[in-house]
This record gives C-alpha cells, sequence and structure tokens, in this order.
C-alpha cells in the first residue's frame, strides 16, 4: 500500500528525533563549526583566534613570495597535492571497475549454492580492520618481504623491486582497500541482470564481447556507476595507504589535512579550509552521480 | 432481524482523490456476499474499511447495530483472510491459529483445544507444529482460514483469497469455502475480481466500478437482468449494440437495430432516445427464417461451444454462441445468416 | 559452446583479485607463527609473539586498548541500533511526511563525508564547546558515524516485511503495542542483529576519526597498532592483527549464517 501505514504515521516524527539530534548535533553541527573556522586566523600553539580573515583559502591558492612582498601567483603546492590525490583516486577506481567487474559477472553466474561462498569470500577481507590490512600489505611488498624474497627467488629478479614509498604502493594499497566496494554494487546489479537479454542478443547474431558491450555493460551501468563512487570518494581522503606505503613524493590530502592538526606545528583554519575544498570535491562527485541516477531511473 | 452489516453513505478520500463514493450496502446475517470489481474498483478497500485497516472518511459502518467505523481493528469482531495468507512466519500452524484467542486472553489449554478443532475442521491436524513455509499454497491458505475463524467472528472477511492458487486447487476451494460457510453460519464478505468465483459461490453479489456500487443482486439477477452498461459488459460476454428508441407502450419499448432492423422488448422505465441494448451471444440461435441478417466473419473453435463472429447490416460486430452439439450446423466465413433473438434475449440498459 | 553466462578469462581475473585480497593476510597470519626475533628470517613454528600479546612489555598497554575498543563498540553499536531502529521504523512505515527526504539526507550525512573531514569536524566541535578529547568523545563520535551502518540492513529488512502481517495480528485482537511486540519485532530480529554487527565492526575498525578525537594519551587498538607500525612492523604486531582477523572472520560469518537464516523465513 502507497503511504505507509495508518497506526505508524503519527510515530514517525517522534521516533525520528534521536537521529536528528545525535546526527544534527555530533555531525552537521560540526560540518558547518569547520566552515567557520577555515575563516578564522590560526593561532601559534595550534588553535584559532576568533578573526575573520580569508588568510587560510589565501594560503592555499595563492603566493606572494618567500617573504610576501612578491606580486600574487598561484600557488601550486596544494593544488598539485589535491591533483595528485584524485588522479590516484581516479587510477585506483579504474583499476577496481577492470578487475572488479569480471570478478562480479563470474561470481553472480556461479550456481546459487556455491555462489553464497564466492560472495563470502570477496566480503571477508572488507570486513578486516583496514589498518590490519595495510600494514600486512606494507610487510608483504617491503624491500626484504615475502614478495621480493620470493621473486628473486625464482630468479625473476636479481635486486629486490624498491616497492615501498612509490607511487605504486600507493595505488596498490588503495586498490587493496576499496576493491571489495567496487565488486558488491556490481554483484547486485549482475544478479538482477536479465540473462534472457544476453540469450536474444546472441540469437540476433551478436558475438560474446558485442553482447557484454551493447547491451550487458549498459544494463549494469547504474551498479558500475554506484561501485566507483564508492571507491573513489574514499580514496580520494584516503590517510592510511599513502601514510604508511608511501613517502613525501607521494603526500596526498588525507595527510596534508592530517598533519595540520598535529602540534605546534599545525595550522587549524588552513585544515579547515582544506577539508572544506575536499568535501565540496566529494559534493561534485555526489550530485554528478544524483543526477546520473536520475536520468538512469527515468529512462 | 438486524443486518450482519449494513453501511450508509461510506466515502473514502485520499487527500484529493475519492476512492469511494458514497457506499450504502445491507449484508443479511449467513450471507456469502461477494464484491466484485476490476482492480482499482474501490472493493478491496471497502473491505479493508469493515475489518478497520482504513479510516471511513464520512458515513457509518454497522455491525449488527453497532457503529464500529471508528473502532480499531483490534476491537472489531470481524477477521480477515488476508490475500497472501499473512501467516506469522515465525510462529508454528498451530501458534497461528491460536494467535487471536491468545490475544483475547483465553488461557493455554482452551486455545490449544479450540485451535486444535479448528484445524481438523481444515483438515490439517497434522500439520499443528509445521511452520508456515513448510506448507504448500493450499496448505496455507486453510491455516488462514482456520485462523481468521478460530476466534468465531460474526463476520468473516476475506480478500481475493483465491488469487494466489493454481485453477484447479481455485476450483476445489470455491466449494470447500462453500461448505464452510454454510456449516458455520458465518456472514462472509468475500473480495474477488474473478466473476466465475463470485457467480459460483454467492448468495448476493455487488458489482463494483470506480468506487460505486452498480448493481447488488443474485448472481442470475446480475447475469441475466443487469442494470446498466458496465454490468452488462463485466459479466460474461455480451453483444452491446447502439438502439434507437422510438416510443415504450405497455411496458413494451419499440426500437430499431443498427442496421434497420426492428425490434421490441420488455423494458419498464425506459424513455425514448438513444439507449445501449445488451444481447448475451448464447441466447441467440442462427435460423433461415431470421430476419435479423449478418455475414459470419469467422468461426472460433472453443471446445464446449462453438464462438461465430459475425457483423450486422451496418457493420457492427455481433457474436453468436452455439453449442458444440452433433446436430448443429457450423456456418461459413463470408456466409449470411439469419438470427432469431430468443423472447427476453435482449435487455435494453441504463448507462 | 557455452552459455550467455561465460566470458574466457573471468575465472582467472576472479582468482587474482582473491590472491590480491588475500595474500597479505595470509602472510602476516603466517609469518606471526614465525618463530625468529627477525621478521625476515623464517625461525620454525611457534606460538612465541601470541605469548609476548600477552605478558610481553607492550601486554598492559595493548590490553588497555583492547579494552577500549571493545567497550566502546560495544556501547556504540548498541546506541547506534537503538536510534537506528526507531529511524528505520518512521522511514519504512511512517508513509509520506514533511522533513522524510532531509531526514533520509539526515541518516546518510556520516556516510557522504570523508572519514578524514568527519575527523577534523568533530575535533573542531569538541574543542569549541570545551568538551576534553578522551574516552567519552571518542564514544559519541563512534555513535555517531555507527548509525548509517546499523540502519542500512534494518531499513532493507523492515522494507521486506510486509504491513499485512501487523494487519492481521491487530485483526486477530492485539494491540498495537503486542503486534510490535509479537509480530514485527520478532520479523525484524535478523536485521537488529546485523545491523548491530556491522556497527560493532566499524566501530572496531575505525582508525582516522579516533586518531583525531581521542585526546593524549588514551588509545583503542587501532591507534595504538599504528603507533607502533610507525617504528615498524614487530612480530607481536602480526600476532594481535592475526587475532583481530580472526575475529572479523567470527563476527562475518555470525552475521552471514544470522541473515542466511533470517531469510528462510521472510
Amino acid at each position: 500500500m502507497a503511504g505507509g501505514d495508518d497506526s505508524w504515521r503519527p510515530l514517525a516524527r517522534p521516533l525520528l528525533i534521536p537521529i536528528w539530534v545525535v546526527i544534527g548535533v555530533f555531525s552537521l553541527l560540526p560540518v558547518l563549526l569547520m566552515a567557520v573556522y577555515s575563516f578564522l586566523t590560526k593561532e601559534f600553539r595550534g588553535g584559532v583566534e576568533w578573526d575573520f580573515t580569508l588568510a587560510a583559502y589565501d594560503q592555499f591558492f595563492v603566493t606572494r613570495g618567500l617573504f610576501g612582498d612578491e606580486p600574487a601567483q598561484i600557488e601550486w603546492t596544494y593544488i598539485t597535492i589535491f591533483w595528485r590525490s584524485i588522479w590516484q583516486a581516479l587510477i585506483c577506481t579504474a583499476l577496481c571497475l577492470l578487475i572488479g567487474f569480471p570478478t562480479a559477472w563470474f561470481i553472480a553466474t556461479r550456481p546459487a549454492q556455491s555462489r553464497g561462498i564466492w560472495l563470502f569470500l570477496i566480503t571477508i577481507p572488507y570486513w578486516v580492520n583496514l589498518l590490519i590490512r595495510t600494514v600486512s600489505l606494507k610487510f608483504l611488498i617491503r624491500d626484504n618481504g615475502p614478495l621480493n624474497e620470493g621473486l628473486m627467488a625464482i630468479g625473476l629478479i636479481t635486486e629486490p623491486l624498491p616497492l615501498v614509498n612509490t607511487n605504486l604502493a600507493v595505488q596498490l594499497g588503495l586498490f587493496y582497500s576499496y576493491l571489495p566496494f567496487m565488486v558488491l554494487p556490481i554483484y547486485a546489479a549482475v544478479e538482477r541482470y536479465n540473462f534472457a537479454l544476453s540469450e536474444a542478443a546472441a540469437d540476433l547474431y551478436a558475438s560474446r564481447w558485442t553482447t557484454l558491450r551493447e547491451i550487458v555493460l549498459p544494463v549494469v551501468k547504474p551498479g558500475m556507476i554506484a561501485g566507483c563512487i564508492l571507491v573513489f570518494v574514499p580514496a580520494l581522503g584516503a590517510f592510511l595507504a599513502p601514510d604508511l606505503l608511501g613517502g613525501a613524493k607521494t603526500f596526498m590530502i588525507g595527510s596534508l589535512i592530517d598533519e595540520q592538526f598535529k602540534g605546534s606545528q599545525g595550522n587549524w583554519p588552513f585544515g579547515a579550509a582544506a577539508s572544506m575544498i575536499l568535501m565540496t570535491l566529494v559534493l561534485i562527485v555526489l550530485v554528478f552521480y544524483a543526477r546520473a541516477a536520475s536520468r538512469e531511473g527515468a529512462a | 432481524m438486524t443486518a450482519a452489516v449494513h453501511l450508509q453513505d461510506v466515502v473514502k478520500r485520499y487527500g484529493s482523490v475519492t476512492a469511494i463514493h458514497g457506499v450504502s450496502l445491507t449484508i443479511a446475517d449467513n450471507e456469502f456476499f461477494t464484491l466484485l470489481g476490476p482492480s482499482g474498483c474501490g472493493k478491496t478497500t471497502l473491505l479493508r474499511m469493515i475489518a478497520g485497516f482504513e479510516a471511513v472518511t464520512a458515513g457509518e459502518i454497522r455491525l449488527f447495530g453497532d457503529d464500529i467505523a471508528r473502532l480499531d481493528p483490534n476491537h472489531r469482531p470481524v477477521n480477515t483472510v488476508f490475500q497472501h495468507y499473512a501467516l506469522f512466519p515465525h510462529m508454528s500452524v498451530i501458534d497461528n491459529v491460536a494467535f487471536g484467542l491468545k490475544m483475547q486472553g483465553i488461557d493455554l489449554a482452551a486455545r490449544r483445544t479450540r485451535a486444535g478443532k479448528m484445524l481438523e475442521m481444515v483438515h490439517l491436524s497434522h500439520f499443528a507444529d509445521r511452520m508456515p513455509a513448510q506448507l504448500s499454497g493450499g496448505q496455507q491458505q486453510r491455516v488462514a482460514l482456520a485462523r481468521a475463524l478460530a476466534p468465531a467472528p460474526k463476520v468473516l472477511l476475506l480478500d481475493e483469497p483465491l488469487s494466489a492458487l493454481d485453477l484447479k486447487l481455485r476450483q476445489a476451494m470455491r466449494v470447500e469455502l462453500k461448505t464452510l460457510q454454510q456449516e458455520t453460519g458465518i456472514t462472509f464478505i468475500f473480495v474477488t475480481h474473478d466473476q466465475e468465483e463470485a457467480l459460483t459461490m454467492s448468495d448476493r453479489i455487488a458489482v463494483m466500478s470506480e468506487g460505486r456500487v452498480q448493481q447488488v443482486g443474485s448472481a442470475r439477477d446480475i447475469y441475466e437482468t443487469p442494470d446498466n452498461r458496465f454490468v452488462a459488459d463485466f459479466i460474461g460476454e455480451t453483444n452491446l449494440l447502439e438502439v434507437d428508441v422510438h416510443s415504450v407502450t405497455d411496458g413494451r419499448a419499440s426500437m430499431t437495430l443498427p442496421g434497420g432492423h426492428p425490434l421490441t422488448c420488455p423494458s419498464a422505465s425506459a424513455t425514448p432516445g438513444r439507449h445501449a441494448l445488451s444481447i448475451r451471444p448464447e441466447r441467440v440461435t442462427i435460423a433461415a427464417t431470421g430476419e435479423l441478417k449478418a455475414t459470419v466473419d469467422r468461426v472460433v473453435y472453443l471446445g464446449t461451444d462453438l464462438q461465430v463472429l459475425s457483423r450486422l447490416a451496418d457493420g457492427s460486430p455481433f457474436t453468436i454462441r452455439l453449442q458444440n452439439a452433433a446436430r448443429t450446423t457450423i456456418p461459413e466465413a463470408g456466409a449470411t445468416i439469419g438470427l432469431h433473438l430468443e423472447e427476453g434475449a435482449a435487455r435494453l440498459l441504463a448507462d | 559452446m557455452k552459455g550467455v553466462r561465460h566470458y574466457p578469462g573471468f575465472l582467472s581475473i576472479t582468482v587474482l583479485c582473491l590472491t590480491i585480497l588475500y595474500a597479505p593476510l595470509i602472510v602476516i597470519m603466517v609469518y606471526s607463527f614465525n618463530g625468529s626475533t627477525s621478521i625476515t628470517q623464517w625461525g620454525g613454528l611457534s606460538l612465541r609473539w601470541y605469548g609476548e600479546v600477552f605478558t610481553g612489555p607492550e601486554a598492559s598497554r595493548f590490553g588497555q586498548a583492547a579494552w577500549n575498543s571493545i567497550t566502546i563498540a560495544l556501547m556504540a553499536s548498541t546506541a547506534a541500533t537503538i536510534i537506528a531502529t526507531a529511524a528505520a521504523l518512521a522511514m519504512v512505515k511512517g508513509g509520506r511526511f514533511r522533513g522524510r527526504s532531509a531526514s533520509f539526507a539526515l541518516i546518510n550525512l556520516p556516510l557522504m563525508v570523508p572519514e578524514i573531514v568527519t575527523a577534523v569536524a568533530s575535533l573542531i566541535f569538541f574543542t569549541t564547546i570545551g568538551l576534553t578529547t578522551g574516552y567519552g568523545t571518542i564514544l559519541i563520535a563512534h555513535i555517531t558515524f555507527c548509525i548509517p551502518f546499523a540502519y542500512l540492513p534494518l531499513a532493507a529488512r523492515l522494507e521486506g516485511i510486509e504491513a499485512t502481517y501487523e494487519q492481521a495480528a491487530r485483526d486477530l485482537y492485539a494491540t498495537r503495542a503486542q503486534a510490535f511486540r509479537l509480530i514485527l519485532l520478532p520479523l525484524l530480529a535478523p536485521g537488529v542483529a546485523s545491523g548491530w554487527l556491522l556497527a560493532f565492526i566499524i566501530s572496531l575498525d575505525d582508525f582516522i576519526i579516533t586518531n583525531f578525537v581521542k585526546g593524549a594519551g588514551m588509545e583503542t587498538l587501532p591507534t595504538a597498532i599504528f603507533g607502533s607500525v610507525k617504528q615498524g612492523i614487530k612480530p607481536n604486531i602480526m600476532a594481535i592483527s592475526t587475532l583481530m582477523l580472526a575475529a572479523s572472520v567470527l563476527f562475518v560469518t555470525a552475521a552471514y549464517l544470522i541473515n542466511r537464516k533470517g531469510r528462510q523465513t521472510p
């Protein structure tokens, strides 16, 4: 029946009070406060003074030389860090899609009894502590770790591959962290896919791969888009993988923000401003997603 | 005698949409009463208002004289058999059947006895400790019946209870339901969109459309003397023709059929002008002497019957049903045939 | 001739996918049983690092951190589940009402804001209102971000329960409270359980937000491990990791079994 249940209707709002209070006060309000902080003045011991200024955003986007007396120019340091993070997150998303789609398809086409087991195997790593997974990966790929030792033992390489502290390691870490986020929504989409569509395409002389391109991919696209969002957004603000597996050259947004709140070196308004910019980026992605999703829904 | 259920000008509005337009109905005690109509006609809404799941916007619902329109469902001595049974999946069959008794505060021993009797009545005694998911559709149907009958309601409401069963089972359950109703003496209000179901089981039927009751009567009444175009068209198969009535004398209306053929038929209240005329296909015979002429388009073989699809002189379609007997001559496509209307075959309709 | 479901190479990719996911975990599990003091050399099978976890010099630090993690996870997931259950009932059964879509957005807010941003915002908020960061602030933050995770399986389960069950109970003379307690709540139970388990694991798992709002001297298991790993991966860390891994697997298996049992009786 449309419109819910008569006996529950009057209770709807009272039942929502706790969630409004908790999320409103401890999630929404802090984000708004953070927006205010990004316009405050930095205090030296790590804190703020309540003087409104655009200094944090100015520091992010504009440079006036070492002593602040040169003409204003674009400050590339932070934009580069953001750009690097976006690029890393994009590559990570693409890799996850490339591996995730065939995996999701394979699992969804197993017989019903074994499908549960496959799915279970994919979900377990997702539930294992992300920190532990990242530490494990670092242990595996470090210079004299099992991976390099193994490769040297079978004679594929003579010198250990310097993996830790490289972009590649960070990339691997991100990929490893968020792969299950890609597989699960695509799996859900493939499970709902009507295989008679593929049979109809085959019947009308489409090859296997043509069918994949022309029929399957467009139909399961919503699942793929959802997976991409679920990977891209956390990868963009990731902290653990770049911090543990990367070095100075692989500095990403997460570490930049983290640094602003550590001890006397910190700069809270700048950290808040960087967070605001990160959140704006995520919001843009989500708006695009919502529009794409509603278009898919309308079609 | 007081009516079991009496509805007086019952209205249901959802915002600006009116689902039920002032329905009044009287259902007698011990009656098998059916609400029949296409989906969206308001029959289920009406039933749910009697059960108490939907609030009444305006009007009265009386149960043996008491107005119950504003009572909560748990304070109404009526029980419902739901369309998909709604058996509580986490309770055994016997606990399902005993649930209503438990809520009424009847002690354990008494309700076990009563629930056991109910299961016996629907021939499911040995399934008492099963879970609903372990039963077939037909068995679940019986449990739902036993559960609704266990508290001995004054009226039993059935919301398309047979729609989820396959044909054979549905036919068997029709007989069983009717027997059950006669044995228990409880008033049944049955909702369905299936006219065959309605015609075979009901003492009386209310045909509904667009939130209004179109006609109330026995199966025979609504089939043979439909009041209006909707009822004639919805119940069974019929030929609806636009006719011009010239005059009405002595309860007989004289009219012209499309194509110019004259006809008279009994009508108490018709006025001169354009009207719809209903002619049931099985009340027409093919006879060389018939003055009404038609051209055969096609003959459809239906097993027990033959359906002759033809056109009258002006081109309006006209269907004739013939029994598939040895003596029946089957007309050929393209042939011109004469039609003979039995007395009373044609009925003039109000719009 | 293979069916339309078959694509050559997909099996290999799946195996590759599982290898990538499992190789690091298996390696760390194996090395946690290494008898050698050096993490690079294999010194035979031994349980010495597990002994070290409980009796070694870092035992009390990790013990306290584990206690904090578990108590916070228990309280946060329970509180989040209660709040999420109330919200799910309102959202799924309450029909259309003003503020419904705003509520929906609010429930999902913690999922849409990047973790690091939530961490920053929480730290700023607690500092501004003058709340000393510590056990209490960790608990508040955990309750907040656990809510949407508890909400998802609950709402999904609730949507699958037809309104007719409650109506049937009301029809059979149950009061509103009885219909809720005897019919709806038992049917919703698997959703409540998996929501709670999900929230519990998410709370146990969190590093970034906890790291921001924990204050000086307060540690949970992830922050303690992180602090230790910064000085290099020691074997006792591998043992702790393996123990946490085993705990996670145990929990997920429990959730999986509860869910499967729940699905048999829809």
